[in-house]
């Protein structure tokens, strides 16, 4: 099997399922006043401390979640309401449309019902964010913003944000900046102290960690109402029983994963630019989406080293994806998937690629398990099956 | 082969799928998408393209251990079939969606991407039979559904696979449930996939507006009530007229005929339904076999009825249909489709020669 979707989620590591095999074995909760309960709180602030140490964080600022969409959620809903609360003019939500589902669509519930404003910014060609759209959507009414929210680096086609500027752009006009580094932690450098965002949502299963668990670094003078209720842990930010064998295995994650960023990063971009070279070599009019990933971005990569987000022009993505699949190769639409129906991606829509376009797109992603043989397999299959893929498309449009 | 099962998220197209890959065949299954936004069971969708059946697809794919997708034929199904049925309704005929179904998305939008992407055929949960070639009534003629398979054509047809043709649906359930299959005891579906509340004049209005008109007497050219829109109307109806003042006799009155351009309803006793001839276009002959006019039949006049005798001609590649005996509720738009005309081989142990699918065409219009 050849699997190319380590951003959709990458295999869990062996020292993290040992740690939480060993940790499972232990009773007791952190919230409980006996021994017991003392021994999984020490493991659990441990942990935390291991996090903040790796990500340039305070463990207090640590909050652990049940993952990505939760952190999300906590921190837009949560500075929403905390910042209205604080004044009712602050209603406004500034956002790029490159946004996971897990933001966007809080934001939206947010609209629907909690009196929440929007500013959609632009993203360039390659889907990123420039400050002086950001600066100019601040402008238009600095007083009635309650929040900005820009992801770190884009997760279908891998685009690296100028979050440090970002954040500095907010900061100007004391507005809190958010920022989802779900894609972005292992891959690119991510120090939350120096890159000055308020709140910045981590999750262990993209890094080899267990899924169902993650965290929302958040600052300590950063306003957050819950979202949850409940035992009050996490500082009440975040009721709810610690996952004590989850945390620890994130920790372990985390600190692998930023232990061997560096290396990665050169193995799985060598990897990308391989595959990229050997598939064009398959489909000469294949095109890359997103950052070329020759640049530099705070000190890192400006594209995620580990993504080729490609264009297959005249195909469909969903039959690419099924003819790969039986080939034995994994990898993804990169789209979002509602009720199993696929969408053009609202990433490449947003970065200005008609519909078609946006429909013949594939996702590769690396991650610590891939090797060059995995560039090979996709190497032999990807021409036929283009081929396929083209005259399907074809037979649709004949029918048109 | 390589297979590809269309499949609903119903029992037939389970057990369909289940067949072909103990039939030895490499089987994909795939769910159509018919709806842009489809629904769920809690927005009130009863129709056979919601989440849930999706769900329940994928999880008799799971059972088979074979890849299962999703596809997205909204737009086809939309030019195709929704627009289609609206039109004919605007034009005072009598469409049949599923049939239009059949003919320009399972078996031609879904079969042609298949086959562009290596598939050899598409295996569906229709109740019929193909035998060489030739399709014929199902085992289960409570389950019958040859007559809207009738207008696919012989290159459609070698392309197909429909493994239920020889079980009868009690039969098809049992075999769900011995393979632990949830949706073994999920109702059939009856609706209209589109019209999910089941209420086709609803939504007719909605689509088209208020076409409001006269009904007017046959016998007294009289006009008698007054309609919202014709399209509320089918040839044969008798309930639902709203008239208050009974006919001069007593009698019963039935929707004799719809006028769209003057939208004018006709109705009238149940004599002026009487149909001799009966007229239809676009023929095909699924078997490939042009048989030699004209030619003794029974003939099926929409989609849940019996069959008529008659005797059927070819003229200037229309289909004339002179039956022997009256027939009612004949509608223009209702397909038509023949069986019998061409003997199976006496010594094979097949279906009757009755069962089998000759031809098929769009009605165009009838005589008394």
């Amino acid at each position: 099997m050849t699997y190319l979707d380590h951003a959709a989620t990458t295999p869990v590591l062996p020292e993290v399922i040992a740690a939480i095999s060993q940790a499972m074995t232990l009773t007791g909760n952190a919230s409980s006043l006996h021994t017991s309960g003392r021994a999984a709180r020490r493991r659990i602030e441990e942990s935390r401390e291991a996090i903040a140490a790796a990500l340039g964080a305070r463990p207090s600022e640590v909050v652990f979640t049940s993952g990505g969409t939760e952190s999300d959620n906590l921190a837009v809903a949560g500075i929403y309401r905390a910042r209205v609360a604080a004044d009712p003019r602050r209603h406004r939500i500034i956002a790029p449309a490159i946004e996971h589902h897990a933001v966007l669509d809080v934001i939206e519930h947010l609209v629907a019902d909690a009196g929440a404003a929007v500013t959609w910014l632009e993203v360039d060609d390659f889907g990123r964010v420039h400050a002086d759209t950001l600066a100019a959507a601040i402008a238009e009414n600095p007083a009635d913003v309650a929040l900005v929210t820009v992801m770190w680096a884009n997760n279908e086609v891998g685009t690296v944000n100028p979050i440090r500027e970002l954040a500095e752009v907010a900061h100007t006009q004391g507005i809190p900046f958010h920022t989802d580094a779900v894609q972005a932690v292992g891959q690119v450098p991510v120090d939350f102290a120096r890159s000055g965002v308020d709140a910045l949502t981590v999750t262990g299963h993209k890094i080899g960690g267990p899924v169902g668990v993650g965290a929302l670094l958040v600052r300590r003078d950063t306003p957050v109402t819950p979202i949850m209720f409940g035992g009050g842990q996490e500082r009440s930010i975040r009721s709810g029983t610690l996952d004590k064998a989850g945390i620890i295995g994130l920790a372990v994650a985390v600190q692998d994963a930023v232990a061997h960023r560096v290396e990665r990063a050169v193995a799985h971009a060598a990897l990308r630019d391989e595959l990229i070279r050997a598939v064009t070599a398959q489909v000469p009019d294949v095109q890359l989406s997103g950052d070329p990933g020759a640049g530099l971005m705070d000190g890192g990569p400006s594209r995620l080293p580990g993504n080729a987000h490609l264009r297959f022009p005249g195909c469909e993505g969903d039959s690419l994806l099924m003819l790969l699949d039986a080939a034995g190769i994994e990898c993804s639409t990169g789209s979002a998937c509602t009720a199993g129906v696929a969408r053009p991606s609202h990433v490449l829509l947003a970065m200005g690629l008609p519909e078609p376009d946006a429909r013949a797109s594939l996702r590769f992603t690396f991650g610590h398990t891939s090797t060059i043989d995995d560039v090979t397999a996709v190497a032999q299959a990807i021409g036929p099956a283009v081929q396929r893929s083209r005259r399907a498309a074809l037979a649709g449009a004949r029918r048109r | 082969m390589r297979v590809l099962a269309a499949m609903s998220g119903g029992v037939d197209s389970a057990v369909a799928a289940a067949l072909a890959v103990e039939a030895g065949h490499e089987v994909t299954g795939v769910h159509m998408a018919l709806s842009r936004t489809p629904g769920t069971l809690r927005t009130g969708s009863r129709g056979c393209c919601t989440v849930e059946d999706a769900f329940d697809a994928r999880r008799v794919c799971d059972l088979l251990g074979i890849p299962f997708y999703v596809w997205d034929f909204s737009e086809d199904f939309l030019d195709d079939v929704v627009a289609d049925f609206l039109s004919e309704y605007a034009a005072g005929r009598t469409p049949n969606p599923c049939l239009r179904c059949n003919e320009k998305i399972k078996f031609a939008a879904l079969l042609d991407r298949a086959i562009a992407l290596g598939f050899d055929a598409v295996c569906t949960g229709h109740y019929a039979r193909l035998i060489d070639g030739a399709l014929y009534r199902s085992v289960d003629l409570a389950k019958d559904q040859s007559y809207v398979l009738a207008v696919l054509t012989p290159d459609q047809l070698a392309h197909s696979m429909f493994p239920l043709g020889e079980l009868t649906k009690p039969q098809v359930r049992a075999q769900a449930r011995a393979r632990g299959f949830a949706v073994a005891a999920k109702p059939d579906s009856y609706d209209i996939c589109f019209i999910p509340d089941g209420d086709t004049h609803g939504y007719l209005v909605d689509k088209l507006g208020a076409r409001p008109g006269a009904v007017v007497d046959a016998t007294t050219g009289e006009q008698i009530a007054e309609h919202d829109g014709f399209f509320a109307y089918t040839i044969g109806q008798r309930k639902g007229l709203g008239l208050s003042r009974p006919a001069a006799d007593g009698r019963p009155r039935y929707v004799l005929g719809i006028e769209p351009t003057t939208r004018t309803v006709t109705v009238g006793p149940a004599s002026g339904l009487d149909v001799r001839l009966v007229v239809a276009d676009r023929v095909v002959f699924p078997g490939g076999r042009r048989p030699d006019f004209p030619i003794r039949v029974q003939a099926q006049l929409r989609a849940h009825g019996g069959t008529v005798g008659g005797s059927a001609d070819l003229v200037d590649g229309t289909l004339r249909l002179s039956l022997d005996q009256a027939a009612r509720g004949v509608a223009p738009g209702q397909t038509m489709v023949l069986y019998g005309g061409a003997t199976p081989d006496a010594a094979s142990a097949g279906p009757a020669a009755d069962q089998y699918v000759l031809a098929a065409g769009t009605i165009v219009r009838t005589g008394g």
